[in-house]
């Protein structure tokens, strides 16, 4: 695309990408270290992602003063008006990830006792798959690739999937001793929580493709999480 | 889980703009233009240009200096017969009837295509003298009491009445910028035009007197057929239902005003409104 006849347009606009960048970056890393903070019960790694939180919340804050001064001043239309727009709402959704993250790392302090090891694989291989459509999302906003962000959009259904057998699996725990409710309780929100954080990457997905293409991504997203609707049933006393 | 994926029908496409824009779906066409062009002695100003102008609605001209939307704008009024270079080809309709149609009066379609201009230009004549003018001269009003029943309709439907009903006697020129413009909208309203022609309406007027105009354009809209040429981006997007894009003498673009200024389909329209290199 051609450069703006106002070049300080353009540095403005580009400063945008730049925070994005590094609110990605530091939601990846947030994310990454909650992970293992809860796997390997670490506390001192979860304080260190809870401290670290409002450095998200902050740039989030910087962005979206620069973006409101930016259409203040600018009147922006058409791409221009759509990549500032878009830079608001994928910093919300980057900012909502952090809190995730630190909610996670929050929990690891709550849990005493090690994971069950299926458990601990299970919600370790859905934060894997929610870590890679992360990085995957945010590589496709830095190139503007639609098809990139249309794999990311189609491939969440890995997660919600994860998702239905560590939740099942974690029921199964509280039903067989009542005495891990406490804990399943906390990984039960925890996976939510990577399980949210895979519905906020596609929402990105589905920003980069109003970016660059004008238009909402048509049809249905592939959905698997069934747990909203999952019951339970109490053991015959 | 891949293999569940693909078996389900998921569409991740774009939603294109429809071909024809759907504020002509609502409306009449009233103005209908093909293969218009203009030459001034050798040099083609328009290349071969048909669209379709809405009626009861407000279509934008936009593009650089020199596009040629204002001359465009001035063919659908003849207003370039007075230019002795000037060559008019293709054929413009006006509820179907051609209007270079060597039988057609030419002051009689001036009447039904009134103009306004980015100066205002009230005659240096009375308020009153002002807007009476045309409806005496087209022979719309009896008597006194029809003229000034027309003045005092036309005034109020430019929004100017309040201002200046007591002072219909005092000159035209004497009101603000702002005013006199609206004094030009009454004068042009006042023969009961269908079609509005503005040529940069509010480009010598104030930020305040612009949004007077703009709420006047809103309103007039409802009964007449309105087209405004502007360089303002931002004004095209407010006023108007279609926008078109000209450049180096071709339109380039007609959409919805919604479509053009949010997603435009051509790279020389969304260069130009986005402010870049083009």
């Amino acid at each position: 695309m051609n450069t703006h006849i106002v070049s300080a347009f353009d540095e403005e606009l580009a400063e945008l990408r730049k925070l994005i960048a590094q609110m990605g970056g530091l939601a990846e890393d947030q994310f990454a270290k909650s992970i293992d903070a809860l796997s390997q019960s670490d506390k001192r790694l979860a304080e260190k992602v809870i401290a670290s939180d409002d450095k998200i919340d902050r740039l989030e804050k910087d962005l979206e003063e620069r973006a409101i001064k930016l259409i203040a001043k600018r009147q922006p239309m058409a791409a221009d008006l759509r990549a500032i727009i878009v830079a608001i709402r994928i910093s919300s959704d980057l900012e909502r990830i952090g809190d995730l993250a630190k909610n996670i790392a929050k929990r690891t302090l709550a849990v005493d006792e090690p994971l069950p090891r299926s458990v601990n694989a299970g919600m370790s291989r859905m934060a894997e798959l929610a870590m890679e459509q992360l990085s995957d999302v945010l590589d496709a906003y830095a190139r503007l690739d639609v098809d990139k962000a249309q794999d990311v959009w189609l491939k969440d259904s890995r997660i919600d999937a994860l998702y239905n057998s560590v939740f099942r699996e974690l029921l199964t725990y509280m039903m067989e001793d009542a005495r891990t409710i406490g804990m399943c309780t906390h990984l039960l929100f925890g996976a939510k929580n990577i399980e949210r954080i895979g519905d906020h990457t596609t929402n990105i997905a589905e920003n980069i493709h109003y970016l660059v293409t004008g238009g909402p991504p048509q049809g249905e997203r592939p959905k698997e999480d069934s747990t909203s609707v999952t019951t339970v049933e109490t053991p015959a006393r | 889980m891949d293999a569940t994926v693909a078996e389900k029908p998921v569409r991740f496409e774009t939603v294109m703009t429809p071909a024809e824009p759907v504020i002509m779906q609502q409306r009449q066409p009233k103005i209908v233009t093909e293969a218009v062009t203009v030459h001034y002695g050798d040099k083609q100003a328009i290349f071969p240009l048909d669209i379709k102008i809405p009626d009861r609605a407000v279509s934008a001209f936009i593009g650089p200096s020199g596009c040629g939307k204002s001359t465009f704008l001035r063919c659908i009024n003849r207003m370039n017969d007075t230019i002795p270079s000037c060559r008019v080809g293709g054929k413009i309709t006006i509820d179907g009837e051609d209007i270079y149609d060597p039988a057609l009066d030419v002051v009689q379609l001036r009447a039904r295509v009134g103009m306004v201009f980015q100066k205002p230009n009230p005659f240096p004549k009375s308020i009153f003298d002002n807007v009476s003018y045309g409806p005496r001269i087209h022979g719309l009003a009896h008597n006194k009491t029809d003229l000034e029943e027309i003045v005092e309709k036309s005034l109020k439907r430019a929004g100017l009445f309040e201002e200046v009903k007591d002072r219909l006697q005092s000159p035209g020129t004497g009101l603000s910028g702002g005013q006199q413009q609206r004094l030009c909208i009454a004068r042009a309203i006042a023969v009961n035009p269908d079609v509005i022609l503005m040529d940069e309406p509010c480009s010598a007027l104030d930020p305040i007197a612009t949004a007077r105009i703009e709420e006047l354009i809103d309103e007039l809209r409802e009964n007449y057929c309105i087209v405004i040429v502007t360089h303002s981006m931002q004004q095209a997007a407010r006023v108007s239902q279609l926008t078109a894009f000209f450049h180096l003498g071709t339109l380039v673009e007609v959409g919805d005003t919604e479509a053009m200024f949010t997603n435009p389909q051509e790279r020389r329209t969304q260069d130009y409104i986005m402010g870049r290199f083009g």
